[in-house]
């Protein structure tokens, strides 16, 4: 399930900032919970992370939605 | 709905293109344009006269067929059949999700609902013409939240004034803190506040005389 979860917050970044083709979601697991590090070309930065983090704080609160529904443990982080 | 349609003349096409684009702050690929009237500066016979070239130009508004595409493909990576419905007036986009698992995106007293409606809302507004507020609902969560929230503030403003003492509602975000004040603005005998910084701004009620 965790690829449905890495497509997923590829379409919320990709919808969000000016270059789509400069996204990407790199898949870890770490000890059951999975990381998806998300990256985006640097002048889009602010357009997923948001004014006091707002955005990053709303497509968190996605991304935890999809993981309670499907039952596994999930972080995002924005990585440079 | 809600597309913005100018008409602009010029010396040439070319210029009035250009100051249409200007005035609307777009650029050539957001619009529509059509010649109404060529520009001419030769008359028959040599005699001088005048044209203006007309254009007319149209800024296309599609809030709502992105609102629908965005929505319609952020609900199929999560793995949810859903229909969604969208109602566009000029000022905001009503969209309803219909779904069988809404509990999956109302969340926790509507966390996950306010996030899609709010992530949604920044891809509408993104590129559109004009600023469109949306509004997210799913099988009358809003709603029902809106009608708890006005029992709850008149519960507890009758504790309040019963106890003399002032009473502190939980977190809520600033659509809900609104509905509180609202409808207690009438009762003369409390008066309603807001303390502590977002996402913990809370609404308190004072009992006041």
């Amino acid at each position: 399930m965790g690829d449905m979860m890495k497509e997923l917050l590829e379409v919320i970044a990709k919808s969000l900032v000016d270059h789509p083709e400069q996204v990407s979601v790199n898949q870890k697991d770490n000890d059951g919970v999975i990381i998806l590090e998300l990256s985006v070309a640097e002048e889009d930065m602010g357009k997923v992370i948001g004014k006091h983090g707002r955005i990053a704080k709303a497509i968190r609160t996605v991304i935890k939605a999809y993981a309670i529904k499907e039952n596994i443990k999930a972080v995002v982080e924005i990585v440079q | 709905m809600g597309n913005v349609v100018i008409e602009q003349s010029g010396k040439t096409v070319e210029e009035a293109i250009s100051l249409a684009l200007e005035q609307l702050d777009v650029t050539e690929e957001q619009v529509e344009i059509e010649i109404l009237q060529e520009s001419s500066s030769k008359g028959l016979l040599g005699i001088k006269k005048e044209k203006d070239a007309i254009i007319r130009v149209t800024l296309h508004d599609y809030s709502a067929e992105i609102a629908n595409d965005f929505l319609s493909e952020l609900m199929g990576k999560m793995g949810m059949e859903a229909t969604i419905n969208v109602e566009d007036s000029d000022e905001k986009l009503l969209v309803d999700i219909k779904t069988n698992k809404s509990g999956v995106i109302i969340g926790r007293h509507g966390e996950t609902l306010d996030a899609i409606q709010f992530i949604t809302s920044i891809v509408v507004n993104r590129n559109n013409p004009v600023y469109k507020k949306v509004i997210i609902d799913t099988e009358g969560y809003r709603v029902k939240r809106e009608e708890t929230l006005v029992v709850l503030a008149n519960r507890l403003a009758k504790k309040a004034i019963d106890s003399k003492k002032s009473v502190s509602l939980e977190p809520m975000n600033p659509y809900e803190r609104r509905i509180i004040h609202s409808t207690l603005q009438q009762n003369d005998k409390i008066e309603t506040y807001s303390v502590g910084e977002e996402p913990h701004r809370k609404v308190v009620i004072k009992s006041i005389g």
